[in-house]
């Protein structure tokens, strides 16, 4: 008798949460992926390429299936490697030799005199910077250009050029000082 | 030298330095003499740069506005003396940096003269949103070495009740004494620009903080308000202990209250202003005058006369340091603010800012050795006033890992450079602090960068598939349309054959059917008739046989 009741209670149980779980999967359905996501948002979002997908998006969505290592990404340099490393709970690997460790932030401009409007390159932009229209001058919105440099290669011209970002006094940064032995500063 | 009744508060570590600001106490506050060109950077507060508001070739007066406040957080710049703007362009800024930013070149006429001032005779009569906008207006910032906008500073919020205001007027920093000559020479000013502040945030109390080495200054104030009988206002002597000017520090020592982390003061019901910084809303409220003037320290070992200067924003430092009677021979380097917390200048050809308080020359024995490496001895935890525990702040800085110097409070340092002080190895610690501050302070940027990228990405994205829809959409309508075009264009062809082409056909067909049946029809009557008239003839020959 008493072994009846454990079972049915059990079977009672079992039932009970097995509804709870059913309704919980649908009420609380995530639609996609949220690790995609997070690993979206560590990526810069220059949308070069470079990774060999064709966006950030993709090489995260690439890293999340297993297809892509984590160190693929140039203008993500060695900060986004660690953060995905850090992320995703695997050892940080080195990067490719000939990408640095800070990469410099660069923007591209139109060489004004030069540019034929040919609206190669607006096509081209992922994020919109380009601003012109058919066999009118063309120009970047500094603001928004990622610096992916994706308006090179099509330009017909060969008028588009890449700058370095201007450092303000605002967005200067403390160098970190030479551990080992820190020279005083010259007057 | 009598000391109040009050009861004080001590602050974790500080250091008793030697405070070298005798030197440049001795003679009175000289004024600079009005320099040929003045140079105006836009942005020399915390915050948005103005909007530039002249342009080249305008002429303006003493107090003019050159460029507005753009936001909330920002703060306006006035021309310091009458002349002609000659230059809007990069030029070289006082900042560790040595970068050059937006400026306004005036070239001054020698009149100095004034625009129409509106002086306010009873600020009491006006509300102290009233007065609040005239301290922006006036473009003051906090004047002890932050800059931060002080129309914000004093705009507490409808829920924050400031119940205590503290003027600063510690002036913890070895060498610099501005603030001390200030309050010997303009006592009445500060008592009444506190009495204003007092008004605008609605102060119970308040307290004006001495350092204990300033006895002229609190004589000259403790007199004005005795002179006055101002009963709300009371000068505080505090011990000479740095960094006691710190904000939250001098909190602490005046109420044993701590402002929490990541708040603010008014948080604990309290405002801390600076005596310059009251000096200029009285001046701005009661004389109408913008901020285009401070005081400014030039002292050192390196400098032929130390002393005070009232000088206009704008006058290069180098022309500050000749009327101070040059540089002397032994001059190493030349420091904008003291010797804790200044930064080097790469040169003298810089323009005096809002926040430049004191320029140090220092001589080449005040050079620093090379770094050691760190023996843990543990002496920058001891002296640091904000409790943090530098050596971790260090390890982790140089190792680049900033959550873990947030997780150890990195913002909550102060930059006093009392670890630096003490430290036996020499290792310049606040540096990195300050690296570790703008590298986090840049992550940030970057990061907003790249979500603005991703909207951007994903906008364009989302843009060309629904134009991809649109133009297929419009394609499949198109055709659409055509089939159904062709489908008409050959049913009217069928009609219009029925009509043009089969029509006189079938009417000749049938005309000629018609023709055809008539002449039938015409035979068969013909031949009826016929079959008729033999038939009834054979009938008769019939009946006749």
């Amino acid at each position: 008798m008493s072994i009846l009741t454990a079972i049915l209670t059990l079977a009672l149980i079992a039932a009970l949460f097995g509804l709870l779980l059913g309704y919980a999967s649908v009420k609380f359905h995530v639609e996609g992926d949220p690790v995609v996501d997070k690993i979206d948002a560590i990526l810069p979002q220059t949308q070069c390429g470079q990774c060999g997908f064709a966006g950030c998006r993709p090489y995260a969505e690439a890293i999340s299936s297993g297809e892509a290592e984590i160190n693929l990404c140039p203008p993500g340099g060695e900060t986004t490697m660690l953060a995905l490393s850090d992320l995703l709970g695997v050892e940080p690997l080195a990067l490719d030799a000939e990408h640095d460790d800070i990469p410099e932030k660069t923007v591209v401009y139109i060489d004004e005199e030069t540019c034929i409007g040919c609206t190669l390159c607006i096509q081209a932009c992922p994020v919109d910077a380009i601003l012109g229209a058919a066999k009118q001058m063309h120009t970047i919105i500094e603001s928004e250009c990622t610096g992916c440099d994706l308006c090179i290669p099509p330009c017909p011209v060969d008028c588009i050029h890449i700058k370095p970002v201007k450092v303000e006094p605002d967005t200067w940064r403390w160098p970190l000082p030479d551990h080992v032995s820190t020279a005083p500063q010259a007057g | 030298m009598s000391l109040n009744s009050r009861h004080l508060w001590h602050f974790h570590g500080g250091l008793k330095l030697p405070s070298n600001k005798a030197v440049s106490t001795i003679k009175p506050i000289t004024r600079a003499l009005l320099p040929k060109r003045l140079v105006i950077p836009v942005q020399q507060h915390i915050g948005e740069a103005g909007k530039l508001l002249v342009k080249v070739g305008d002429s303006v007066l003493k107090g003019q506005v050159l460029a507005q406040a753009s936001s909330y957080v920002s703060a306006s710049i006035h021309a310091p003396s009458s002349g002609k703007v000659v230059e809007i362009e990069e030029l070289p800024v006082p900042h560790p940096s040595g970068l050059s930013a937006l400026s306004v070149v005036i070239e001054t006429d020698g009149e100095d003269k004034w625009i129409e001032l509106s002086p306010l005779h009873h600020p009491n009569t006006k509300s102290p949103t009233e007065l609040r906008q005239l301290i922006r207006q006036a473009g003051i910032v906090g004047l002890g070495g932050a800059a931060f906008p002080t129309a914000v500073k004093v705009n507490t919020g409808p829920h924050a009740e400031i119940d205590t205001l503290i003027i600063n007027g510690a002036e913890c920093e070895p060498s610099i004494s501005c603030d001390d000559m200030l309050m010997r020479h303009y006592a009445s000013e500060v008592i009444s620009g506190c009495g204003l502040i007092q008004y605008i945030v609605s102060a119970k109390h308040c307290l004006i903080a001495i350092e204990d080495n300033k006895p002229e200054a609190i004589a000259a104030l403790r007199a004005v308000i005795t002179e006055k009988a101002l009963h709300t206002i009371e000068v505080v002597v505090v011990p000479t202990i740095y960094p006691t000017g710190g904000e939250k520090q001098l909190i602490k020592v005046l109420s044993n209250k701590e402002v929490p982390s990541d708040g603010f003061p008014s948080d604990i019901g309290v405002l801390v202003q600076n005596v310059g910084t009251a000096v200029a809303i009285h001046k701005a409220i009661c004389l109408g005058e913008p901020l285009i003037s401070r005081i400014v320290t030039i002292t050192g070992e390196g400098v032929q006369q130390a002393h005070n200067m009232e000088v206009l924003i704008g006058t290069p430092m180098s022309e500050l340091i000749e009327q101070s009677g040059g540089y002397h021979d032994d001059a190493a380097k030349l420091i904008m603010g003291g010797p804790m917390m200044g930064f080097t200048l790469q040169t003298d050809h810089l323009p005096v800012t809002k926040a430049c308080n004191c320029l140090l020359v220092s001589n080449a024995a005040e050079q620093t050795a090379d770094a050691m490496p760190c023996i843990r001895c543990g002496a920058c935890a001891t002296v640091c006033p904000a409790q943090l525990l530098p050596q971790q702040l260090y390890w982790h800085a140089s190792s680049k890992n900033f959550d873990l110097v947030q997780e150890y409070h990195l913002f909550d340092c102060i930059e006093c450079g009392c670890c630096n002080h003490v430290c036996p190895s020499q290792i310049p610690l606040v540096q990195y602090y300050r690296f570790a501050k703008t590298e986090i302070w840049n992550q940030e940027r970057d990061r907003i960068k790249s979500d603005h990228a991703r909207i951007r990405h994903e906008f364009r994205q989302q843009r060309l598939d629904r134009e991809k829809k649109e133009r297929d959409e419009k394609l499949r309508k198109k055709k659409e349309l055509l089939a159904k075009k062709k489908i008409a264009e050959a049913e009217t062809k069928k009609t219009a054959d029925e009509t043009t082409e089969i029509d006189p056909k079938k009417a000749a067909i049938e005309a000629a059917m018609q023709r055809v049946k008539d002449k039938k029809s015409a035979q068969q009557t013909a031949t009826t008739n016929l079959t008729s008239a033999t038939e009834s003839s054979n009938e008769k020959s019939t009946q006749e046989q």
